[in-house]
């Protein structure tokens, strides 16, 4: 065997296909021209608004969850933790009076607070993060109904527009420009510019090669000195950090939140993580791949409606795109080894 | 003394409650030297491993590094004494490129935001491998579309790149057939030109002939002696590790 001979074997469309977002940006193009030529609306300023806006709240969440499984974890606390950060603000702002910056930032030290206790019981237990996660999903969705129910008498926060300096924050979590008849949200700069900072982490950074690492093969990852208590706690505190920025982004656009809001969505982030490459089994993955992720769900979604077809099928839909996605990163890598 | 010895154990006793691990440890590696640690299964070889690569710490006893005595918190800590461990399992990252591999956990980065600096650790990848003569295709190549025998010579490339006091080895060519153990061995060779201490643990005892200047046997946490290599016969070792005359 000589040296050529296995430089050889790598060819161009090998590594291509070998690319983790491949499939992603496929897809989201054939979803695009779809629904583009199957509606009117789609492809219209007020349309892509729409699909925008959506694609951007679970871009960020994709992309930190993303991160996450490239890790080697799961979050399944990720969604219910966008609606605890808002009701935590609208509590404390509409309830008890609280200066609405204060509130913001300290609903931000409680959402990394959790996402650090995530973390620190994953690694200390051993246990998997998925039975750890599903417990902090429940108890704060339990909290979230229970104190939201208590305080207010509603499952709902009201009045968030009434609360002094409600003006001052709003414009930076919800604000928005009219372009051509549509409505853009600045939530697609946050993610836009979530998905580059996390992207330039993750290939740019030693943190990002020791959350390849952590996730690619711990034992290894340890004997070699990678610090893999930071790297883990910091990738849930990331994602409970996510998960605030969404609430944020939530509360100061419709200026409510329900007591239930986000819980359920923590699988749709990790379906966008998995349709934009990431394996279930860590180490492999890609932060612009989750977010191709999450603009396909947003189009899907908003084409679906579009399209007038009953919308009770977009999770249908979703469920096949995650099998699909799989099917197709199996039979890849399958193909991959074959070529070996 | 003329030449300092890179390590040097003195009367390491390791007990773990009521049992004896080791009961007393002494020796010498001098820089340039490979010297075998042999004996039987639960003889201790681990034990000892693990103490001087510091996942276990000493009941008693110093161990000195180039003369200077030292005490090891963690592995991490040995490592930042220049202490270097080719594990039996490798430790290495399938899905990763190989220069990655070498430098896992200590990346080099440049400018001011400290960014990856892929370019300079595939080039000093590449120097190594061709120094050492480990036949890879590429430093970019992923590690899991290598052999064994190219897997163990990265390993062993890695402890090279990184130890300035000791390489330690466990087993590095149990895993491996008949060729490759001759491929890792001419490297185990080259990383004593260039004057590195190795400790070798080997159940192999034509390997311990082949490559170990000296070798030293334990039993059951006894050390029974340290010989020249050139001054012990095959069997007499054997002698040595079972304790049964030949």
């Amino acid at each position: 065997m000589t040296d050529a001979s296995l430089t050889s074997s790598t060819s161009p469309v090998r590594r291509l296909l070998a690319r983790p977002t491949t499939g992603a940006w496929v897809a989201a193009v054939v979803v695009l021209v779809f629904f583009s030529v199957q509606t009117d609306t789609f492809m219209t300023a007020a349309g892509a608004g729409v699909w925008l806006e959506s694609a951007s709240r679970f871009g960020i969440m994709a992309v930190a969850v993303a991160l996450l499984m490239i890790g080697g974890e799961f979050d399944l606390s990720a969604g219910v933790m966008t609606g605890f950060t808002a009701l935590w603000v609208g509590v404390c702002t509409t309830q008890y009076g609280l200066n609405v910056w204060v509130a913001v930032l300290l609903s931000l030290v409680v959402a990394l607070a959790v996402g650090a206790l995530n973390g620190v019981l994953v690694v200390r237990t051993g246990l998997p993060s998925f039975i750890i996660t599903l417990g902090t999903f429940f108890v704060l969705q339990g909290v979230d109904l229970a104190v939201t129910k208590a305080l207010t008498g509603e499952v709902a926060i009201q009045g968030m527009t009434k609360v002094p300096y409600y003006d001052s924050v709003q414009p930076i979590f919800g604000g928005s420009v009219e372009i051509g008849g549509g409505t853009f949200y600045v939530s697609i700069l946050w993610w836009l510019a979530f998905t580059a900072l996390a992207s330039w982490v993750l290939l740019r950074t030693r943190a990002g090669n020791w959350i390849f690492a952590v996730g690619g093969d711990l034992p290894a990852a340890r004997a070699v000195g990678v610090p893999i208590i930071k790297t883990k706690i910091g990738l849930f505190m990331l994602t409970a950090g996510a998960g605030w920025l969404v609430g944020m982004i939530s509360l100061f656009r419709t200026s409510t939140v329900q007591a239930n809001t986000g819980v359920g969505q923590e699988f749709i982030y990790i379906i966008c993580a998995v349709v934009g490459g990431c394996l279930m089994t860590g180490g492999y993955g890609s932060a612009v791949g989750a977010s191709l992720g999450a603009l396909i769900y947003g189009m899907t979604f908003m084409g679906i409606n579009a399209a007038q077809w009953d919308n009770n099928w977009l999770r249908t839909f979703l469920g096949a795109m995650l099998l699909g996605a799989v099917l197709i990163n199996l039979w890849v890598r399958k193909q991959a080894e074959a070529t070996r | 003394m003329t030449t300092e010895s890179a390590l040097e154990l003195r009367g390491i006793h390791k007990q773990f409650g009521a049992v004896t691990a080791i009961e007393r440890f002494d020796l010498d590696v001098a820089p340039g030297e490979i010297v075998a640690l042999v004996g039987d299964n639960g003889a201790g070889k681990s034990t000892l491993v693990k103490i001087i690569s510091g996942l276990y710490q000493p009941t008693d006893g110093e161990i000195r590094l180039s003369g200077e005595p030292v005490s090891f918190r963690d592995a991490s800590d040995a490592r930042a004494h220049g202490v270097e461990v080719v594990y039996q399992d490798l430790a290495l990252v399938d899905q990763q490129p190989v220069y990655m591999n070498l430098f896992l956990g200590r990346e080099l980065t440049k400018g001011p935001l400290r960014t990856l600096d892929r370019a300079r650790m595939a080039r000093e990848t590449q120097d190594l491998v061709t120094e050492l003569d480990v036949r890879i295709p590429s430093p970019h190549a992923t590690l899991s579309d290598l052999s064994g025998g190219q897997r163990q010579g990265i390993a062993i490339a890695r402890a090279t790149h990184w130890a300035r006091g000791l390489v330690l080895m466990d087993e590095p060519t149990a895993a491996l057939g008949v060729a490759e153990t001759a491929k890792v061995e001419e490297t185990i060779l080259r990383l004593k030109a260039r004057g590195a201490a190795v400790l070798i643990v080997s159940h192999n005892l034509e390997q311990v002939f082949r490559v170990a200047d000296r070798v030293t046997v334990l039993r059951r946490g006894t050390q029974v002696g340290t010989r020249r290599i050139d001054e012990v016969a095959k069997n007499d070792l054997v002698a040595m590790i079972t304790g049964l005359a030949q």
